[in-house]
């Protein structure tokens, strides 16, 4: 059964103990690492030191995060804190996806690797009908078309556009 | 009259016109899709609005974040879904009176109160900006240190039950800012001899990780979910006459957006909170709170809309963002070289009241989209989860890549991503690491100069303005702490299901003490102690 504490805690309990855990454990290491990763000038005011807000960040980083491990109800991680974890992980497949469509851009270019992107993404998730390709594909040069060419962001043009005809070339590297 | 009309000036523009109609419509289509938010679109929108002018970039993400909450009624009243998370208090009436089959009586009221409260705040605000501009320039180094330090405390209280890791995290915060090149005494601090992190880890980053990212990584972790849509029946125009006969909710609520808007940390849903409360208070008809009660709805709507004019408050007049949208605005200001604070209102009011206008007129344009569009735009909350997933994943590249064209800022940005998705399965908040970054990079400014003129430590509050702010940061704390500990006399209560005796430390220890020394006591500790010679004795 239980406690009351458990209760009225917010939030659900599994992985809450490894996150706190992790937390004031990367806190405590960071506050060690002080006196190698900022200086202390001399002749300058105490609230001027460029050490002094490291220190106040991973101080309360140390003391909230302990207090907040200290008052958790458990203290015991179960399977489910493990398979919470485990869920965690997962997303980094998706993290993945985001770097691998980071990294090609620059070198096949923003609207080919889009309208990869999306289509090859959605169909990992699923929709592998017709009618969801298509909204894909629609979706991916809609994006590229409203950012690229009409709001001007920055992102460069691909490396292979370089071996495009002269004018096609420097429409690509522009506008798509 | 003449700052009215220059500020009208600043409006009369093609693209001033152009980002009005795109953040409106585009904030009530964002609103209106469970799952997306205001505050993905804006991470998402930032660096685009960077080339653009600063009131044109400034009316696309007002647009965003004034809208937003009109589009986010939708599916909370229709599917029982907030559009957006400050929509919840709405699907409490808004709901019931879709079952009972008037869901175009909920939706026009709920439109109607929300453009109640839009304009309500907005005509506030415009009335009180001359009073604004009297006080701001009080605000010196000190002043603005002591209120960026309350803000980062509201916002830490406010998770009441989580202020502990709200504080942790808002601390991080405040570390994230001081990774890189230290401007003053050019000493580089926790970069690990990386050029990366020599140059800091950027807002944008933090937020589009932790806002937008993380959102895709929940959507496609997520199930598709089946959205079955009712027939809409009746006028649209209904909501307009019903709000009239409840004038008293309306009023209050929206006064309660304003004064809650304006606080920083505070926000939408304190003073939703407070209104219903009180709607339901002084309501005929208490009971129909909950089930359908049109005043439950107007107090909900009218309060969560009144919020986003009044929150650019503490953010125009002292530079001080309240919560992460207006955060996330801060940046377009610094951006332009336009810096908020006392200075814009000084210099620079007509900007000031071209803004609130810009919201004024954001307001009639969603409503006239809203009653004339609803039937077509409550198609979007069918949608698939994953796809909205796929979306912003690819949506979310534009905002980080587009920032230095730099992919060591999207490995950062899916880290951010990974951290924002574990704090959403937790339950946690990641708006204090967010405000925690930009208040925190206030507070070492201000401190490092407010210090430069005080020699004791009592001279930091020797000002008016300084000396309240000190006051009530003692008051927040005093009012948390009292709070805190009335809480855990509660759990203990509960736990040792007693509310006659004391649950304090001492006066168990004196129970204790006297239950010893009376005669059972003894009884009780010799037999004890007979028990624990023979469990010894085993050994």
């Amino acid at each position: 059964m239980s406690s009351e504490k458990e209760r009225r805690f917010v939030g659900p309990r599994r992985g809450q103990l490894i996150f706190a855990l992790f937390f004031v454990g990367v806190s405590i290491v960071l506050l060690a690492m002080i006196p190698d990763q900022t200086r202390w000038v001399s002749k300058t005011k105490f609230f001027a030191q460029p050490r002094f807000w490291p220190a106040v960040g991973l101080g309360l980083m140390v003391l909230f995060g302990g207090l907040h491990l200290y008052r958790l109800p458990w203290w015991r991680a179960t399977r489910y804190d493990w398979w919470e974890v485990r869920k965690w992980g997962l997303v980094l497949e998706f993290a993945a996806w985001f770097m691998v469509y980071v990294v090609t851009v620059p070198i096949l270019g923003y609207l080919p690797v889009t309208l990869i992107f999306v289509p090859a993404l959605s169909w990992r998730m699923g929709y592998r009908t017709r009618f969801m390709m298509w909204i894909s594909v629609a979706f991916a040069v809609f994006v590229v078309v409203l950012f690229k060419a009409f709001l001007s962001v920055k992102i460069p043009g691909g490396l292979i556009y370089e071996y495009l005809p002269g004018g096609l070339r420097s429409f690509f590297i522009l506008y798509l | 009259m003449d700052l009215l009309l220059s500020a009208v000036e600043i409006l009369m523009r093609w693209d001033v016109a152009l980002a009005l109609l795109t953040g409106s419509v585009g904030g009530v289509l964002i609103g209106a899709i469970p799952g997306v938010g205001p505050a993905v679109a804006i991470a998402i929108l930032l660096p685009a609005t960077f080339s653009m002018d600063p009131i044109v970039g400034l009316t696309v993400l007002l647009g965003i974040y004034g809208s937003s909450m009109y589009g986010g009624a939708i599916p909370a009243i229709l599917i029982n879904t907030p559009g957006t998370a400050v929509n919840a208090l709405t699907t409490y009436d808004g709901y019931p009176m879709t079952a009972r089959g008037e869901p175009r009586r909920a939706l026009s009221l709920a439109y109607s109160a929300s453009f109640f409260g839009g304009i309500f705040s907005v005509i506030c605000l415009i009335l009180f900006a001359p009073v604004l501009a009297k006080i701001a320039p009080m605000f010196g180094s000190r002043e603005i240190f002591l209120a960026a330090l309350l803000g980062l405390l509201l916002v830490v209280v406010a998770h009441r039950g989580q202020a502990l890791i709200a504080g942790a995290l808002a601390a991080f915060g405040i570390f994230l800012q001081t990774i890189g090149l230290e401007p003053v005494k050019y000493s580089q601090r926790y970069t690990f001899g990386s050029d990366f992190l020599g140059g800091g880890i950027n807002l944008i980053v933090v937020v589009l990780g932790l806002f937008a990212l993380s959102q895709a990584f929940v959507l496609l972790t997520d199930e598709d979910e089946k959205v079955r849509l009712t027939r809409l029946r009746g006028g649209m125009f209904q909501g307009l006459r019903e709000l009239g006969r409840h004038p008293r909710v309306a009023s209050v609520s929206a006064a309660f957006g304003v004064v809650m808007g304006m606080i920083p940390g505070v926000g939408e849903f304190t003073a939703q909170f407070m209104s219903y409360t009180y709607a339901q208070r002084t309501s005929k008809r208490p009971q129909d709170f909950g089930n359908g009660s049109s005043e439950g709805l107007i107090a909900a709507e009218t309060a969560n809309n009144a919020v986003p004019a009044a929150a650019m408050v503490p953010l125009l007049a002292l530079g001080i963002p309240g919560e992460a949208l207006t955060a996330m605005m801060l940046s377009v200001f610094y951006v332009h070289n336009v810096v908020p604070g006392p200075g814009l209102f000084q210099n620079q009011m007509d900007f000031v009241v071209a803004l609130y206008l810009a919201l004024l007129v954001l307001n009639v344009l969603v409503l006239v989209f809203l009653l004339f569009a609803t039937r077509s735009l409550i198609q979007v909350v069918r949608i698939p989860n994953r796809f909205l997933g796929v979306c912003i994943l690819t949506l979310s590249f534009v905002g980080v890549y587009s920032l230095r064209n730099s992919a060591a800022d999207c490995v950062m940005a899916a880290v951010f991503g990974v951290l924002g998705y574990i704090l959403k399965r937790l339950s946690m908040p990641s708006v204090p690491i967010v405000l925690g970054m930009v208040l925190g990079g206030i507070m070492e400014v201000k401190l490092r100069a407010g210090m430069a003129r005080v020699k004791e430590p009592l001279d930091f509050i020797d000002r008016p303005v300084a000396f309240i702010l000190f006051l009530i940061i003692i008051v927040v704390l005093a009012i948390h702490v009292r709070r805190v500990l009335l809480d855990r006399k509660e759990v203990k209560e509960a736990e040792w299901q007693t509310k006659n005796s004391s649950t304090r430390f001492g006066k168990l220890m004196l129970r204790r003490r006297n239950s010893f020394l009376k005669d059972r006591g003894k009884v009780v500790r010799a037999r004890h102690s007979k028990l624990l010679r023979r469990l010894t004795g085993l050994f």
